[in-house]
C-alpha cells in the first residue's frame, strides 16, 4: 500500500490557495513568472511557498540566486527562505546534475516532496511547472485538489498551438482556471487575447518583452526594480488583491 | 529527522484503510523498508510508537513490524542488476543522503556499473511501503 498520498492534503492543509504556473509550451517564460509572482506576492506581505516541479529544467534556483542553502531536516524537511519565500527544488538533492527520470520516477518524486516538505501555515504556495500536459500535470491535478492553475503563453502562434491544448484539458476537467498572461509580448496584435476569449478564458493582460531583464536575473532587489515586474503586477494584482 | 514525516505518511494510509475495511481497532501493521531510502529503523519506529498516542483511538494498541527489503536494479540498455551495495561504493555522503531523503536521486548520482547507462530501473527496494495490515 502506496502510504504517501494520504498525508497529502495535511501537508497543504494550512495552505490557502495553491496557484499552479503551467504552460503547454516551454521558454515561454513560466520560472519567471512563478519567481516574480512568489516575490511580489512576498513583497505585498504574504506568506509564500513555491514549488519547483520542472525536474529536467529546474531554472527558479538561478532566478532567485539561491546557493549554499539546504531544506532544514525536522518532522519532514522544512524549505529555506529565499528574499522571504519558501523555496522548495530538486537541485537541492540532484546538486543541479540533470535527472534523467521515467514517468513513473516523476511520480514517485512528486509524491516524496509533497510528503515531506513542512510548507506551515502559507497564502499562496506557487507551483512551476514544466511545459506540456504529461506526469507532472497529471499528478498536480491528482494529488492537489486545490490547485487554481494560472496559464502563460506568448505572442507566437507557435507557442499558442501547444498552449491551447492545455486550455482544452483544463476545461474539459473543470479544473479552476485563473486565466492566462501573455509573455514576452512584441508589437500590438490582439490575436492572442481574441483566441483566449473566444475560449471564455480570462484574459490576465500581457507583460512587454524586456530587454534588460538578462541583467536582474539571480538578484531579487534587481529584479524587483524591472519593468517586467512592474507589468506583472498589473496583471496579477487584479485577481489576487 | 525526516522519518517523522514518512510515519506520519504511514499512520494516515493505515487508518485510510481501516475506514474502508471498517476496522474500529487496527491491530499491527507491516511495514516495508526498502534498502535504497536507509531509513533508520530505530529512529522510524520511535516516531511511529509516538505518533499513534496521538493520531487517534484506532491505533491505541498497533503493533508494528518491519521488513526489511534488499534492492535490485537494472539496466534497461545492458540488463544488468545490481543492488544499493554496489551502488554506494561510488557514492559520497551528500550524494547517499540525498538518496536516503529521495530515493530517485539514484539516477542523479548512479550509473550502471557495467554499461554507465544512467537509463535504469529500480525494480525493488525503493522505500517505505505498507505491506500488510491487520484490524478488527
Amino acid at each position: 500500500m502506496e502510504p504517501r498520498i494520504s498525508i497529502i492534503n495535511k501537508r497543504l492543509q494550512n495552505v490557502k490557495r495553491v496557484i499552479v504556473v503551467a504552460s503547454g509550451k516551454g521558454g515561454v517564460g513560466k520560472s519567471l513568472i512563478s519567481s516574480g509572482l512568489a516575490l511580489h506576492l512576498s513583497k505585498k506581505g504574504c506568506r509564500v511557498g513555491l514549488l519547483d516541479l520542472d525536474f529536467y529544467g529546474p531554472s527558479s534556483h538561478i532566478i532567485l540566486g539561491v546557493h549554499d542553502v539546504f531544506p532544514k531536516e525536522d518532522k519532514g524537511l522544512i524549505p529555506p527562505k529565499i528574499s522571504g519565500i519558501s523555496f522548495m527544488s530538486l537541485v537541492f538533492f540532484t546538486k543541479d546534475k540533470p535527472a534523467p527520470f521515467r514517468g513513473g520516477d516523476i511520480t514517485n518524486v512528486i509524491l516524496e516532496l509533497l510528503a515531506i516538505t513542512q510548507w506551515g501555515s502559507l497564502d499562496f504556495l506557487i507551483i512551476d511547472m514544466p511545459p506540456g500536459i504529461g506526469d507532472e500535470t497529471l499528478d498536480v491535478l491528482r494529488f492537489i485538489k486545490k490547485s487554481e492553475f494560472l496559464v502563460v503563453t506568448t505572442s507566437s502562434k507557435v507557442a499558442y498551438g501547444a498552449v491551447e491544448k492545455l486550455l482544452v484539458i483544463l476545461k474539459e476537467q473543470k479544473i479552476p482556471l485563473l486565466g492566462v498572461v501573455e509573455n514576452m509580448k512584441q508589437g500590438s496584435s490582439s490575436i492572442i487575447e481574441d483566441e483566449i476569449v473566444s475560449r471564455d478564458i480570462r484574459y490576465l493582460g500581457s507583460i512587454l518583452f524586456d530587454t534588460h531583464i538578462e541583467d536582474a536575473i539571480g538578484n531579487t532587489d534587481n529584479l524587483l526594480k524591472t519593468t517586467f515586474m512592474k507589468e506583472l503586477a498589473v496583471c496579477f494584482d487584479r485577481i489576487f488583491f | 529527522m525526516h522519518e517523522w514525516a514518512l510515519a506520519e505518511s504511514v499512520l494516515s494510509a493505515a487508518q485510510e484503510n481501516a475506514e474502508k475495511e471498517h476496522f474500529k481497532t487496527i491491530k499491527e501493521i507491516t511495514i516495508r523498508l526498502g534498502e535504497l531510502q536507509q531509513i533508520e529503523q530505530d529512529i522510524f519506529e520511535f516516531a511511529l510508537k509516538e505518533l499513534a498516542k496521538t493520531e487517534g483511538k484506532k491505533l491505541k494498541h498497533v503493533k508494528f513490524h518491519f521488513e526489511q527489503e534488499k534492492s535490485m536494479l537494472q539496466c534497461t540498455r545492458c540488463e544488468h542488476t545490481w543492488g544499493f551495495d554496489e551502488m554506494k561504493k561510488t557514492l559520497g555522503v551528500d550524494e547517499s543522503e540525498a538518496i536516503h531523503f529521495i530515493p530517485e536521486i539514484a539516477f542523479v548520482h548512479a550509473r550502471c556499473p557495467k554499461c554507465a547507462s544512467p537509463d535504469f530501473d529500480i525494480i525493488k527496494g525503493r522505500g517505505v511501503s505498507i505491506s500488510s495490515m491487520k484490524g478488527s
